[in-house]
């Protein structure tokens, strides 16, 4: 044995340690650790999202509005890019070359940045061209969702729009995520949850590189995406787009219902403006012009607008007078081109008097409805203004006013009835009475309603007494039934009796001489109407008109508001009796086309 | 005096199945970095696994040349082999190729060669020949200083190319100078001084200087033999650095905390002086001088790297320690590696399962991060069983290396023990995060072919000479 032998068990010691260390650590590293098998999954997994199509929308006959088409947002691999021709590139994406650069910078300094598009929603024509060169350019790739393409181009605000979701929006809903579309308004907001769909999921296996190396573990954890659902609406297209043609000179707005369903057969906000200038690229440009429109096109003139209802509110004071037995249908008023009462003076046309009440809704007798108005408020059965009140009120109230009907469209207006309160703060309690408050007599005053209000006040006098929440939505595939709210009748506290006589002044209004809106009348069809002026303290008055039609077992309820119009019968009357008489009969009668034609050439936009 | 034996009944062919073991075991895991289900044909020599396999074959038929060359020629041929293999470090430095920035590689055709592993070879030969002769004694320092001169020559050549991973390598056949004699604190202090040279390269000073300090007052106390000695000087240091720091805090001087750290070493270790003089110590006195060497040693290299080296040659030393050449960060391709070895878990996830391995996130898998396909596709089962048969191999080895009846068999012997100890150690070290990432590969498993000839002739020689044992006395 030699001086440093026993060196070998040192050398052998050390080695042995040196293995030992490795089992334990690895022990460690491999058995009692899990967190390593967690890291490594999620190295190698990359989820995508499938967007599914979202839900078409047709009108209630069936008539495709909205579909979509497929759009491609072009990104890049990071790793995958080999030298190509940027100039070439530049060009048919029509962006400068700085900006490719500093995209493709962008991508490879964040490995999850990859996800982000360098160019979102490439034209048709673009992606063509980039389709058939995309040899060229190893390295990007598209994904593929879907934008809003509209086949008639109207309802603009009834369909409202789609845009990206904001971080409030994710925080609100998590299932969406940045990047995702979502309804922002109409109905695309309201039944967003149908027509979304749901989105799929789909796990890649990724290499180091970002390159897909197939699906994980064969696609067990992929979800598929379910279609957005198909919507029918209750509108009418042909209507609908014939509705916006008469108003597109005019600022207003036209709402038609179904009475006996309620169903909104047209509902045109005028100035109005094309849905497809918010989709895609251009959305946010475009929305930014329209948004600082004086006009106001963004604006839902029918559901948004407050305005007094004028003389189309006569007939819901008949009929509260009516209910409260405050006058009966034979009652009569005279009328001196006005009604003058201790220091009040309200001024009247020319017309036959003395007039009963079914005449003076014909003739809509400022000073018949200022006396039935009074017989109301101081009805001494109540003892006293403000419990008489309340109750006119009440009747008000069961009618759809002072608050929103409820239609499913957002951001809808109740209007104003004004409480007593609202008088005591005025003028002091107990201080105010019917002759202090005698304008709300013809629908001026405090009173604020809005279109939909009154067209849903013409489709409960056409009902005689009772009415459904208007709605838009007539149909959710896959659902089969609507929101309850809609299908739940809701009957006003005037008696079904007391209607007779309202409808038949309405109907004198339009059909027998002397009546304020001859002007609406058709030889077939029966049309009640009455007319209304909108006072307006800022310049010439808008014209109003509420109508339903055929008299009996009426099919369409119409309220037109046209700004600036001044007399109900000027503008409002003509336009609802051509909505009229096109849904019910699908044209326009030859003896009547002037009238289509006056209200086409007139432009009350040039007054602005 | 000779006698006829059977070469082949005296091969050790315990040893001979582990190798065979260990290069199918590594081939296959090759296969499992590269292979990829549209590869076309097997046979084709852009696949790093056929290109392995052809490797195989050469390495097969280099043991058979091996086999019936006569094995005194070994000995006989151990300078001209080393000195072959400074020419090739020579020649590489002049005409190699850069890849990774060293230029390490000597191209011919298709077929690439690192002569530093050859080196590896010559040199484990020469030392062999040389501490073999008659009359040389490690234990005479000529004789040490001789030796060291023949590691540190082709050492040299290898840092300047600059391949830092190899270069240490050569650092291991100090555990066979120290086998035949070198004192064991040569032996200590070189691996301390590496260490340090290390840690101050990748470590903040005033972690340097907290550890050395500690360290000094540990050793001081165990040298003095006073347990109380340890905590004495701890409260010292203590009520120092905490009055020095409220007198700072009253505004009296500003401060930073290296200087609280230097002044309060400096003050522990006066007093530690002191106390020696005292109690008249023996040895305590070095332990405070080596403390200060060391703290000249961390300051001098400080300013070398941050003063006197220029911009690039400061990357140049980075890249050769492996600390910025990582693309993705230099604790990527660690996290990467822990992450494949982690996620085997007991069983691993099957032969061609590993998602790390397929999908390439560890850089330089087929290489020097092979171990990670193991760890990743064969599990702890695997891993273990791998650190079993590499124990088992080393141990066997040393075994061998004791019964040669020859000086130059047994230290040959050591010297292909010692290389590849330290590639075992280091290279799975540095995948399990116990290392830092120093680029060489793990003997008989990594892709390439310089390294699995070299490693193959050099186990091969010592079983060749192994089997003539008892017919030679050289």
């Amino acid at each position: 044995m030699e001086q440093f032998a026993n060196r070998k068990n040192i050398i052998g010691g050390i080695i042995l340690l040196v293995g030992l260390i490795f089992i334990v650590r690895l022990f460690f590293l491999q058995v009692v650790n899990s967190t390593y098998k967690l890291s490594a999954e999620s190295n190698t997994r990359r989820m995508e999202i499938v967007y599914p199509a979202r839900g078409l929308i047709y009108d209630r006959n069936g008539i495709l509005i909205a579909h979509n088409l497929p759009s491609y947002d072009l990104k890049i691999a990071p790793y995958e890019l080999e030298e190509f021709d940027t100039a070439q590139l530049c060009e048919i994406l029509n962006i400068d070359i700085q900006k490719l650069r500093d995209e493709i910078k962008r991508v490879k300094q964040n490995r999850n940045e990859r996800f982000n598009p360098i160019i979102k929603q490439l034209s048709p024509e673009t992606f063509g061209k980039l389709k058939e060169r995309q040899y060229k350019y190893p390295g990007f790739y598209f994904s593929i969702r879907t934008l809003r393409k509209y086949k008639r181009e109207i309802a603009s605000h009834i369909l409202g729009y789609v845009g990206e979701v904001d971080s409030n929006d994710i925080k609100r809903d998590p299932y969406y995520e940045l990047g995702d579309y979502y309804g922002v308004t109409g109905v695309e907001y309201e039944y967003e949850k149908f027509l979304r769909g749901e989105k799929g999921r789909k796990y890649k296996l990724i290499d180091v590189h970002g390159r897909e190396k197939g699906s994980y573990k064969d696609g067990k954890f992929d979800t598929d995406a379910v279609l957005g659902r198909n919507i029918v609406l209750t509108i009418d297209a042909d209507l609908q787009e014939y509705g916006e043609t008469l108003m597109k000179n005019y600022c207003g707005s036209i709402v038609a219902i179904e009475p006996n369903t309620g169903e909104v057969l047209a509902l045109v906000s005028a100035p109005s403006y094309n849905p497809s200038l918010l989709v895609g690229r251009e959305r946010e440009k475009n929305y930014k012009i329209l948004d600082s429109d004086t006009l106001e096109p963004l604006f839902n003139y029918s559901t948004q607008a407050l305005y007094p209802p004028g003389s189309t509110f006569k007939p819901v004071n008949a009929l509260t007078a009516l209910q409260e037995n405050a006058v009966s249908t034979s009652t009569t008023y005279y009328c001196d081109l006005g009604y003058y009462a201790r220091g009040v003076k309200i001024g009247c046309h020319s017309h036959p008097s003395p007039l009963d009440l079914e005449h003076a809704i014909q003739h809509s007798c400022n000073a018949y409805f200022c006396n039935l108005f009074r017989k109301i408020i101081e009805d001494p059965d109540f003892g006293g203004v403000e419990a008489a009140y309340l109750n006119w009120r009440g009747h008000l109230v069961s009618m759809g006013f002072s608050k929103p009907l409820g239609i499913d469209l957002p951001f809808e207006k109740g209007g104003f009835i004004p409480l007593p309160s609202y008088y005591d703060r005025y003028y002091g309690s107990g201080r105010w009475k019917a002759l202090t408050i005698i304008s709300m007599a013809i629908g001026q005053g405090e009173v604020l309603t809005t279109p939909l209000q009154i067209a849903n006040l013409a489709a409960i006098i056409a009902n005689r007494g009772y009415y459904y929440t208007p709605h838009l939505v007539k149909h959710i595939e896959r659902i089969d039934t609507i929101d309850s709210k809609f299908t739940t009748k809701h009957v006003v506290s005037i008696d079904t009796s007391y209607f007779k006589v309202v409808v038949d002044g309405m109907d004198k209004a339009v059909n027998v001489s002397g009546g304020t809106a001859l002007i609406a009348r058709h030889r077939e069809i029966v049309i009640c109407g009455k007319t209304g002026t909108a006072q307006n303290p800022h310049g010439i008055d808008h014209s109003v008109f509420m109508a339903f039609a055929p008299k009996d077992n009426p099919q369409i309820a119409v309220s037109v508001y046209v700004e600036h119009g001044e007399w109900g019968s000027s503008y409002a009357a003509p336009i609802a009796s051509l909505m009229i008489e096109k849904y019910l009969t699908d044209t326009i009668a030859p003896y009547r086309k002037w009238i289509e034609k006056r209200m086409l050439e007139s432009n009350l936009l040039k007054v602005e | 005096m000779r006698r006829q034996i059977n070469i082949l009944t005296n091969t050790d062919w315990f040893t001979v199945i582990l190798y065979l073991f260990l290069v199918a075991f590594g081939w296959l895991n090759i296969f499992a970095v590269n292979y990829s289900p549209d590869d076309g044909s097997f046979f084709k020599l852009e696949h790093r696994y056929t290109m392995q396999l052809l490797w195989i074959m050469i390495c097969l038929i280099m043991i058979l040349v091996i086999f019936l060359i006569d094995s005194r020629l070994f000995s006989f041929i151990a300078y001209p082999v080393y000195g072959f293999s400074i020419f090739l470090l020579l020649v590489v430095l002049i005409i190699g190729t850069a890849i990774h920035s060293s230029k390490s590689w000597i191209m011919l055709g298709p077929v690439s060669f690192q002569p530093s592993e050859f080196a590896k070879l010559g040199t484990a030969l020469a030392l062999a020949r040389y501490l073999s002769g008659y009359n040389v004694k490690i234990t005479q320092t000529k004789h040490v200083f001789a030796s060291l001169a023949i590691i540190a020559f082709p050492a040299f050549l290898i840092m300047i190319q600059p391949d830092f991973g190899s270069t240490i390598v050569f650092g291991a056949l100090l555990l066979m100078l120290y086998r035949e004699g070198l004192p064991g604190w040569i032996l200590i202090f070189i691996v301390l001084v590496a260490v340090l040279f290390l840690a101050i390269l990748m470590l903040t000073q005033f972690v340097v200087l907290s550890i050395l300090g500690g360290l000094g007052i540990v050793l001081f106390s165990v040298v003095a033999r006073k347990p109380l000695v340890f905590i004495i000087a701890l409260l010292i240091a203590g009520a120092f650095s905490g009055s020095y720091y409220a007198l700072s805090y009253y505004s009296v001087f500003e401060t930073k905390n290296i200087y609280v750290l230097l002044a309060t070493l400096g003050f522990v270790s006066i007093v530690g002086l002191f106390y020696t003089l005292i109690k008249k110590i023996k040895g305590t006195t070095l332990i405070v001088l080596a403390f200060y060497l060391s703290i000249g040693f961390t300051y001098s290299v400080d300013y070398l790297f941050h003063n006197v080296m220029k911009e690039h040659q400061r990357n140049r030393v980075n890249v050769m320690l492996g600390l910025e050449s990582d693309p993705y960060g230099y604790e990527y391709n660690v996290r990467q590696s822990k992450i494949a070895i982690g996620s085997g878990g007991f069983a691993g996830k099957g032969f061609l399962k590993g998602t790390q391995t397929k999908f390439r996130f560890v850089p330089e898998q087929s290489t020097d991060f092979i171990f990670c396909t193991v760890g990743e596709e064969w599990g702890f089962l695997g891993s273990f069983g791998l650190v079993l048969i590499y124990a088992s191999l080393l141990i066997r080895l040393i075994i061998l290396a004791e019964r040669q009846r020859s000086g130059f068999s047994r230290i040959y012997g050591y010297g292909v023990i010692s290389i590849l100890f330290f590639h075992f150690a280091v290279n799975i070290g540095m995948t399990i995060g116990l290392f830092p990432v120093i680029g060489i590969p793990l003997p008989f498993l990594s892709y390439g072919g310089s390294s699995l000839l070299t490693f193959t002739l050099m186990l091969f020689i010592f079983i060749r000479l192994d089997s003539t044992r008892k017919a030679y006395l050289i």
